[in-house]
Order: C-alpha cells, then structure tokens, then sequence
C-alpha cells in the first residue's frame, strides 16, 4: 500500500483537529548554514561527491536566478521570502548501515511510525538488511528534508532493468543518463523558482524504465519537510523509453510550523514513442493554522515531454495543503498524436491560497489533451484555475478539451479561473466549460435525511464532484484521496 | 406512535404551521390531504429537521423520542423516512455507494452490525426487482439525468432499502402514471405491518385506491381542518376542498 495511504488510515483513527501531521522529528542533523551563496552551492555539491559538470551546472543555475525576479503574476499574496534566512541543506546525520530495527535512529523510526508506515516497510526505509524479502506492489522512496533516506525495492526493480532511485544515486551511478536528461524539460533558467531549484537542488527520485518494460510495481516517493527554517528542493526525474509504461506517485506532508516553510521542486518526465507516464501527486503540505499563520509554500515546476509519437503524459494531483500553491503540471507534446492529460482536485480552506492549473503545448500533428480542474474552496480562500493550451502552426488536428469546476462552501471563498488560449492551427478543436456551483443546503440535508452525518455529506458531495478526478488516481491511492478531502473540509461547513 | 401536539413553524417571519395536532399510532397509514401552499411540505420538512424553521409552538415525539431536538441523521436513525416532494440530485454520487452509506450510518447509529458491498448489492437487488426497477438505477448517479417519474421511483427504492419505521411520502404519486403509481403503493404496502406507520402527503384519491389509509386529514393554512376515515378522500374528490374547509381558508394556489 503506498506510504501515504497507510499515512491517511492512522490519521483518520487519530481523533485531534486541525492538521494531523504536524509532528516533527528530533533526529541529529547536519545542517548548513543559513543563507545562499556559490560557497553553499559548493558545499552541497561536495557533500554529494558530485562531478565537476554538475556544479558547472548548478553554479550556472545560480547565477540566472541571481539576475532573475520573483514572478508576481499569480494571484497569491505572501509577504517577501528572505532567500539568505534558509538552509539550503539539512540531512540526518549518516552512520553505518544498521543490521536490525534496534541499530536504527528511534525518533526516525518512531517518525514512520506516527506516519503509518508498516513495519516491514520501516525495516526497509531504515535500511536494514534482507528486510527487502517479502514482495509489496509498491516501491517507495522516502525524502527526509533535503535528502532521501532510503529506497524499497531496488532489486526487485533492478530485476526488470528499471532503475529506481535517489538523484544523488543516480548521479553517482548512472551519469550519463542524467547529464542527457536533467535541465532537458525544464532548462536551469526556465523561471525563477526552477532556477533556485538547480542551483541547490539535494535529492528526489530518479527512474529510468527501459524499452518495452511495463514498469512491475507503483513507484511511490514520500516527501516530507521536517527541519526548521530549511527550504525543501527535490528533483524528480523520470525517463520511459519506447513503449514502456510507468505509474508514478507522490505524497507530501510537513511538520506544523508557525514559520513558513519554501517548497520549490522541479519534476521532469521525457516519455519516448508509445510510452507512458502517468504521475499522481496526493499533496498535503501543512497549509497554516485557521488564522493562516505558518504553513508550506508551494512553488514546484513539474513538466513532462512526450518526445515520441503516441507518447502519454498523465498528471493527476489532489491538493490539499500548502498554504500557497503555485504549480502549473505540463505536456509537451511533440510527438505527433501524442496525449496529455491533466486532472487536478485543489481544495483550500482557511487562508490557503492555490494558483494552479496546467499548460498544453501541442507541437505535433493530431496531438490531443484532455484537463479536469476542480478546485474546491472554502473559508477565506482563493482558488484560482490558470491554464494554457497552444496549438503551435504545425499541429495540424490538434484537439483540447477543458473542464474547470469550481466548488464553493461558505461565502467569504473565492474561485477564479483563467484560461489562457492561443491557437495557430485553423484546423485545431477546442473545447472549454466551466461551471461555479455551491455545495447545497438541500443536497446536504438530503443526505442527513438518509442518515449521514453532516460532515459525511459534505465528503459524500465533495467527492461526487471530484469523480471524474478521483477514478484517474490508481484505486487505493483514490480511496485514500477521498479520505483527505474529506478530512481537510471537516469542519468547514455549518 | 407519532405525536404531533399544537405545532406551529414560521419560516421568513412567516407562519406555516399554525398549531397541528396530529397522532399516528404505529401500524397506521395516515393520508395528508389539502391545498397547494397549505403547508403539507413545511410540515414534513419540520418533523424530518430541515434547517430554515422556527418552531415557535407545539412539540413532535416519535415512540416518545422529541424529535425537534435531536440531528435529522438522528431522526434518520429512529427509523423517519422522507420521501421528497422534489428529490435532490447528487452529481457524481453513485446512488447504490449513496444508499449503502446511508444504510450503514443509520445501522452504526442503532448499533447493528454494517453490510459489506455484496450482502448490500444483494439487497438493493432484491428491493429494486421487487419493484419492478432496473438495476441500473443503482448504478446511476442519485437523481442525476432522471425523469421526473424515475425520481419518484427512488425514492421508493430507497425507502424498500432502508426500511424505516416511519414513512412520510410527500406528493410521492404526483406526476406518476399508473403503473408507476402501482409501484409507490406497492412499496409502502410491502413495508405495511404491526410496526410500520406512514404519512402520505396526496391531492389524489387513486393514490389511496391502492394505499388505503387509516385516517384521512385535510390540512389548510398550517392547521388540520378535519379529520376522517377513507371515505373523506372520496368526499374531497367529489366536491373539492371548497366543499370541506372553512369559508376563506381555501384559497388554493
Ligand atoms: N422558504 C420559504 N420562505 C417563505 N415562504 C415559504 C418558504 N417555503 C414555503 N413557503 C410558503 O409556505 C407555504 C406552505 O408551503 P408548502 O409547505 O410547500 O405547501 P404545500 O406542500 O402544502 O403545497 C406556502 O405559502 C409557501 O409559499
Ligand atoms: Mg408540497
């Protein structure tokens, strides 16, 4: 079961409100020293025993965000960040790899504990020898702040020639794969965000899928913030040759800060002829208290490439938390009849702020794209749908279909949505609708006549109108989807 | 046995209900008859708790339980059923995953033990043949793209599921050709027994050829204005609500 389904059942059995996952862990750290300079970017890069080319490379990301400006385009507010009162780099400090349970860290035990993650599954996390016998279907990998603590399953995966591990691993063992690929869909100076990213980027995943390998598992990464005052920039990067297939999934939590807490990742995918990437995103960063103090913000870049012909990208994400989300998931479609997909439920409450949505660029001939965007708001929030879809002059049949929806619970919310069009292609087909409703006294009385609960009957309504969303997400993962949202609107109606 | 003692609801700094006195012992059928806009749905929505009313009089126990003061979830538990008048639709809420949670909830709330997703199938099958529906109305999203008639009928289906231990069906036959008529009798007769009472809200005496009730009232301007046995359903159908109620109560909409 993935890490972050297993997250979500202990906290439905926990009872407290508010935001369930705000513990944080006393693990001895090594940390870097607040601020960003070339000489913490050299310390990065040294810590990582990383080659020459790869500093060159961040060194170069450096100075382009340095000339670079903070885009202000999105509708979120939040006072200035000062890049120079962050670490860049946090990680638990290493010993040798333990035998048993016993020799492990306690409190980063008692950490997957508190996040549900089954035993066996904390033996392999841990890194504990020969605990990788028993076969799950899902592999995972864990991101502890800035660094990735262990990955399940390699051999098992390494068996069918998929490579799956930590960036910092693959750096060291598979260098030719990630020099061709890593700035390959999102260049260093791509925008400001993406920038800082390369410059200090410390782990994520990493996952090749070799031609014609159907991928024998979920691959799963958890991601977690646990440091103070220590930004979080992971770097996935996913490569799926020719007609090979991969499902990719993601879950983020965060400890409870009243600080907030920098979130900037960069996620690229380069999806070869015939294959597919379908990437799930359960997001639920702590999103700051009822009076919107503390909270992640959210900045990610993710883009995928489909470079080949009938190539597919598919981004599903249901976002709960984060108290800004700034995120805008990509197709490229090169390929011609190529497809890209993006489903999206974003769910803000309290103060929380969500700028999100996708671009479509259709380059090759009868390339297709399909988005679902449904944004749920309640209490003073602001949920905003911006999307792109351009059709370049040669993508001759290209064809789009939109669907925004927005939800509104309460009165003080708000839900916008911008579109963004831009066709050069007389022969293309678009498609947009759009629709804003609220969650209705009647539906919800109808459901309490029947004998659900209020809070039931809003997560009953709420997940109806998410469906169309929830059955692209693998089915547990939806189950457990379904859960967060009803657990993070709890409270927000009546 | 529900009581209804001297109950009287405002709604927009409005009166409805204007003092209803009204006993349904268990194992009664009870048809509630009268004019458009005389209050017959107010008074199902007060007893079955939704928000928007003010009871500024009188009081509603059922089996001895106040139920003004308790969650319409609550209500829903004791065994109250409201078959709506308009049934709502729930868009991208499967109507079997909507009545199983609905089942469960009421069965955790009297603690008796929840049906998994087969032994629920099975039943509302079973239910949904019984009434001669398809099947595939449990497959469908509640309420979402059916005919008025077929709204009317799942309701039926819901209430054959759930079981309840008192039915209140507003207007339910309105709009129903015959045979689906036959289906809403069918469905309250079937439940019809020593610990089953209903409340059916009618303008319509073929609804009774088929559901006979016990007692007849005929409710104008939030008050019941006479009471009978179920040859007054047949005096209402001859001379109309002219005929029986006060002068200057009946203004019909
Ligand atoms: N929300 C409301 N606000 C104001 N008046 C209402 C409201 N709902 C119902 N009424 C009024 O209450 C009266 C009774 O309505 P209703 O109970 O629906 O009657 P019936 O079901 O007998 O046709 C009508 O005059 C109607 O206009
Ligand atoms: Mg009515």
């Amino acid at each position: 079961m993935p890490v972050v389904a297993e997250t979500l059942d202990a906290v439905q059995a926990a009872t407290e409100s508010g935001y369930k996952w705000g513990f944080s862990t006393d693990i001895e750290m090594e940390m870097a020293p607040k601020g960003l300079n070339t000489d913490i970017i050299r310390l990065i890069s040294a810590r990582k025993n990383e080659p020459e080319w790869l500093l060159e490379w961040r060194l170069k990301a450096y100075a382009v965000w340095l000339k670079m400006e903070e885009p202000d385009w999105a509708m979120v507010n939040h006072p200035p960040i000062d890049y120079q009162d962050l670490h860049y780099y946090a990680a638990p400090k290493k010993k040798p790899g333990p035998r048993s349970l016993d020799e492990v860290d306690p409190e980063l035990l008692r950490t997957y504990e508190k996040l549900g993650i089954p035993l066996r599954e904390r033996a392999i996390l841990a890194g504990v020898e020969g605990a990788e016998d028993e076969r799950p279907q899902v592999a995972m990998d864990a991101v502890f702040d800035s660094v990735s603590v262990a990955t399940t399953f390699k051999a098992t995966l390494a068996k069918s020639g998929v490579i799956f591990c930590p960036i910092s691993e693959a750096v060291q063992e598979h260098p030719e794969l990630v020099r061709k690929y890593l700035g390959s869909v999102v260049p260093v100076g791509d925008n400001y965000f993406a920038a800082l990213n390369s410059a200090v980027f410390t782990d994520g995943s990493f996952v090749y899928i070799p031609k014609g390998v159907r991928c024998p598992m979920e691959l799963s990464t958890y991601f977690r913030i646990n440091a103070r005052n220590t930004g979080q920039f992971e770097r996935t990067l996913i490569i799926a040759e020719e007609a090979s297939h991969v499902s990719y999934l993601e879950g983020c939590t965060a400890p409870q800060r009243d600080e907030n807490q920098l979130h900037a990742a960069v996620v690229e995918l380069v999806a070869f002829d015939d294959a597919v990437i379908k990437y799930s995103t359960v997001q639920n960063w702590y999103p700051g208290d009822a009076e919107g103090k503390g909270g992640v913000y959210n900045f990610v870049t993710k883009r995928g490439a489909c470079r080949g012909a009938r190539s597919k990208i598919s981004w599903t994400q249901v976002e709960t938390g984060s108290a800004i989300t700034w995120k805008y998931p990509s197709c490229i479609l090169q390929g011609d009849d190529s497809v890209g997909e993006f489903y999206s439920v974003a769910v803000t409450t309290n103060h929380q702020q969500a700028d999100t949505g996708t671009k479509m660029i259709h380059i090759g001939k009868r390339t297709t794209s399909t988005i679902v965007s449904k944004g749920i708001s309640a209490g003073k929030s602001n949920n905003t749908y911006r999307g792109l879809v351009r059709i370049a002059p040669r993508a001759d049949g290209a064809r789009n279909f939109t669907q925004c929806d927005s939800l509104l619970i309460g009165d003080q919310c708000g839900a916008h949505t911008v579109p963004y069009i831009e066709s050069r292609n007389p022969t293309a087909r678009l498609e947009h609708e759009a629709t804003t409703s609220k969650i209705d006294d009647d539906q919800l009385f109808y459901c309490r006549q029947r004998g659900l609960n209020q809070e039931d009957a809003v997560g009953m309504i709420v997940n109806g109108f998410c469906k169309d969303v929830l059955k692209e997400l693998p089915m547990e993962f939806a189950v457990e989807a379904q859960k967060l949202l009803a657990v993070s609107l709890e409270g927000s109606v009546g | 046995m529900l009581e209804i003692k001297g109950l009287a609801a405002v709604i927009d700094n409005k009166t409805i209900l204007n003092g209803i006195d009204l006993v349904v012992p268990t194992g009664e059928i009870h048809a509630i008859m009268g004019p458009n806009g005389s209050g017959k749905s107010t008074l199902a929505y007060v007893l079955a708790g939704r928000e928007g009313y003010e009871v500024t009089a009188g009081s509603a126990t059922y089996d001895g339980h106040d139920l003004l003061g308790i969650e319409p979830e609550e209500r829903a538990a004791l065994g109250l059923f409201l078959a709506f008048q308009y049934p709502v639709e729930l868009p991208g809420v499967n109507n079997a995953n909507f009545l199983r949670t609905a089942l469960n909830a009421q069965r955790r709330a009297r603690g008796e033990a929840e049906l998994n997703a087969v032994q629920f199938l099975k039943l509302a099958r079973a239910q949904a043949k019984a009434l001669s529906m398809p099947d595939d109305m449990l497959k469908r999203n509640v309420n979402v793209g059916f005919s008025g008639g077929e709204k009317k009928r799942n309701e039926v289906l819901q209430m054959a599921v759930l079981r309840p231990k008192l039915a209140i069906l507003d207007e339910t036959d309105s709009g129903l050709d015959i045979d689906a008529l036959k289906i809403v009798a069918d469905g309250v007769n079937a439940l019809r027994g020593p610990d089953f009472s209903a409340v059916v809200i009618t303008h319509y005496q073929r609804l009774l050829d088929h559901i006979v009730p016990d007692r007849v009232h005929i409710l104008s301007n939030g008050r019941i204005v006479k009471s009978g046995g179920p040859e007054l359903a047949h005096a209402l159908e001859a001379g109309g609500y002219a005929a029986i109620v006060p002068e200057g109560a009946s203004e019909a909409a």
